[in-house]
């Protein structure tokens, strides 16, 4: 079946230049050609990047592993690096970022695992629904927590529940293309069946005579190699000297800490990359009370201390002019997009945290630190 | 239809009415979801559908039934994309979906009109300032005369014939709106300050026209005449189903007009109470609303402009039962009896007014609410100055 859906998913190459054609865009504008052509093959796109499931997999009770193949437009990526995936739940496209845990040389192939997090709405919605034949839409790969062209001699790659997607897809690109420095692996995590890529970690540790795996498990201490949280210690063990190495370490907040502070006192900063998987900003508490924040204005690169009012009056204070038009949120002509942030919709006191939506600024105002697209 | 003037309300009631009003428009926004994104992609589908279709068929325009069939499929698709999909769109009813696809900034339309200047003459103008003598330029779009406070001139015994042209060029009526020609005419503004939005008219209308009548009437090769026909038919009969149920929404006998100073400062329930009747429903059945783009629901468009239009036949019940509740008028009927009401007004104001011979500054209000009336105080009813009570 995948096979099949595969091979419609895309269509051939003469197709695509003839959908791509200046003839093509006069005769479907002002709509584009995607707009017609996605109605029989969801996956295609002649700019975006979107992907379709080819397999689910839920390897334990909380996670759930995407294979993805995205189309034409994708251009890889380097291990390490993030996408974000947008998924629709309930009507409402949400859009959250996930390490790809596959190898770069994979081929056109992605695999994506994301942990359910109680009370999330893209997680726990994969866990329960996603299924061969859906499409997801992607952002090509970002961020520099990513494996250097030239590869370094030795490494540490160290992971801290969730957080082992990005190196998982180090050690399996490094395994993929033979490289032959020491790997030290230190995992933490709550059990043996906490996160997704416990077994593979195994196996890949099992085959390889030059990665060297260390497990600690907070529940059960006796059941891994290290004991306790990350420390100096666990660095000896893993026998490499982080002088001569490349970190990467991604995970909790407590951890990625832990992990920086060490290497600042030894002023190794330089051979440290850090990711840090952070839960969503909690709702404030008293929703009606002014909460002092900044207001980032992320196009043009301003930033002003918020005062409470909404976020128009605060733009226009700040000098901009955003568009507006009747200023009691019937017009829709401020509608721009919130990149970070809570506000509060002065009308009905409805507070909104999702990253990445749209708001209404001439009725929203900001609670605590907000991040626009002005 | 009623025609009697409407109580006046207290301020009281006027917050107790917004707050029953809000309190619609909350209860809806929350329930949003995937109800109303599966039903604006399967109208997307559809329109899409019988666009492809339609233009499929008129390749082969030379067959007559092909002709037919092909021309009724574009229409219907033009209408559907003008109506139920991109005026709604572009009111940010989906945007809250989060997807570009039906994102009301992002959204153009199948119309010679560039939606960013659409949004700006519709959303912003006519939705904020709806039946404002002076400021909604929606009342007669600049060419006509549609109020009897537009003072009389030998150029509106022209009325019924711009109005034809109008309906037969809808959509190049609609690209121009927001040229505000009317001002440059008199002077208020030059037409140096109108280059960029001039351009953009050009660059969008050139685009719609080539597609419409030249390149898909070249693949058809010695079929061409008949394709361009066939194209040209839909664009017609869209722009004169558009118009019809346009005018129906603010036109007919029974709507109001208000002026500028009573609206000034106005509450929210100030601000419902002229949304509600400054406009007027069509009645019909279901494949009629959603042809309309739901517009035939005129009210709850204008109480709730930003609410996905597939609600307003729910929302209308409970309108309709508020209204009874707070004597206010809710003119609603059927296609025939509204447009034939509106066409009835072109015709009539094409002539100086009967009662007062000189053309001048607008006539005194005659029914306006018996007193103390507390903010609005010149509110008129153009109906009921000619025919006292009807229906």
């Amino acid at each position: 079946m995948p096979s099949t859906l595969a091979a419609t998913a895309r269509p051939n190459r003469l197709a695509r230049r003839l959908l791509s054609s200046t003839l093509a865009e006069a005769l479907t504008t002002p709509h584009g050609v995607d707009r017609y052509v996605e109605l029989v093959r969801p996956a295609f796109s002649l700019r975006d990047v979107r992907a379709e499931v080819l397999a689910v997999r839920r390897a334990t009770d909380r996670s759930v592993t995407l294979a993805l193949r995205p189309n034409d437009n994708w251009q890889g990526f380097r291990a390490g690096q993030f996408v974000r995936l947008s998924v629709e739940v309930d009507g409402v496209r949400h859009t959250r970022t996930y390490s790809p845990a596959s190898s770069a040389h994979a081929g056109d192939l992605l695999e994506l695992t994301a942990h359910a997090q109680p009370g999330g709405a893209v997680s726990p919605f994969l866990r329960a629904s996603a299924q061969p034949g859906m499409v997801v839409s992607l952002s090509q790969a970002e961020g520099d927590f990513a494996l250097p062209d030239e590869r370094p001699r030795e490494l540490l790659l160290i992971s801290g529940g969730s957080g082992i997607t990005p190196v998982m897809s180090m050690l399996r690109t490094l395994c993929h293309e033979g490289y032959r420095g020491p790997i030290a692996f230190l995992h933490y995590a709550r059990d043996e069946h906490d996160v997704a890529y416990a077994r593979q970690l195994a196996e890949l540790a099992a085959g390889h005579a030059n990665v060297r795996l260390l497990r600690g498990f907070s529940r059960r201490p006796d059941a891994g190699e290290l004991h306790g949280r990350f420390n100096r210690q666990h660095i000896h063990a893993a026998g490499i000297d982080p002088a001569e190495a490349l970190t990467f370490a991604c995970g909790p907040t407590a951890l990625v800490e832990a992990v920086s502070t060490t290497w600042a006192e030894d002023s190794l900063d330089a051979r440290l990359y850090v990711e840090r998987f952070a839960p969503p900003a909690p709702a404030p508490v008293d929703p009606d009370g002014v909460v002092a924040g900044s207001i980032r204005f992320a196009r043009s690169g301003r930033e002003a201390a918020s005062d409470g009012a909404t976020l128009l009056q605060q733009a226009e204070a700040a000098g901009l002019t955003p568009k507006s038009g009747c200023r009691m949120g019937i017009c829709h002509t401020c509608t721009c997009r919130k990149l970070e942030g809570a506000v509060r919709d002065v009308r009905t006191g409805e507070i909104s945290t999702a990253p990445d939506e749209l708001i209404q600024i001439c009725v929203n105002a900001p609670v605590g630190d907000v991040t626009l697209d002005i | 239809m009623s025609t009697t003037s409407p109580p006046q309300l207290t301020p009281e009631q006027l917050d107790a009415l917004g707050r029953e009003l809000d309190a619609i428009r909350e209860r809806t926004i929350a329930d949003l979801g995937e109800r109303d994104s599966a039903y604006i992609r399967r109208v997307i589908k559809a329109q899409r559908g019988l666009e492809i279709g339609g233009r499929s068929l008129l390749q082969f325009a030379f067959l007559p039934p092909a002709w037919l069939a092909g021309t009724a499929a574009l229409s219907v698709s033009k209408i559907l994309d003008n109506m139920e999909i991109g005026h709604n769109v572009m009111h940010g009813q989906y945007d809250w979906m989060n997807d570009e696809a039906v994102n009301g900034h992002a959204f153009e339309w199948d119309s010679a009109c560039p939606s960013e200047q659409w949004r700006h003459s519709h959303n912003y103008m006519h939705h904020t300032h709806t039946n404002i003598l002076g400021k909604d330029r929606d009342i007669g779009y600049g060419v006509l005369r549609m109020s009897e406070d537009q003072k009389w001139h030998p150029y509106y015994l022209g009325n019924p014939a711009y109005a034809v042209l109008l309906a037969l060029f809808f959509q190049w009526g609609v690209a121009l709106h927001d040229l505000e020609v009317e001002k440059l005419n008199t002077g208020k503004a030059k037409w140096s300050d109108k280059g960029e939005m001039l351009q953009a008219i050009w660059k969008k209308g050139r685009r719609q026209a080539l597609k419409d009548y030249a390149l898909f009437p070249l693949l058809a090769g010695p079929g061409a005449p008949a394709t361009f026909a066939g194209n040209m038919t839909a664009n017609a009969v869209r722009n004169v189903w558009a118009f019809m149920i346009i005018f129906c929404g603010h036109f007919p006998e029974g709507t109001h007009e208000f002026t500028e100073e009573e609206c000034e400062g106005e509450s929210r329930g100030q601000w419902y109470v002229r949304q509600l009747l400054g406009s007027a429903n069509l009645t019909g059945g279901q494949l009629f609303h959603v042809m309309s783009g739901n517009l035939s629901h005129q009210i709850e468009h204008h109480l709730f402009p930003d609410i996905p239009a597939h609600r307003y036949g729910e929302l209308a019940v409970e309108v309709r039962e508020i209204c009874e509740r707070y004597g206010l008028p809710y003119n609603s009927g059927p296609l025939h009896k509204q447009f034939g009401s509106v066409v009835k007004k072109i015709v009539r104001l094409a002539l100086p007014d009967r009662d007062g011979e000189q053309p001048g500054p607008a006539p005194e209000p005659v029914d306006v609410a018996p007193e103390p009336a507390p903010k609005p105080a010149t509110r008129r009813t153009k109906a009921a100055k000619r025919e006292p009570v009807a229906a």
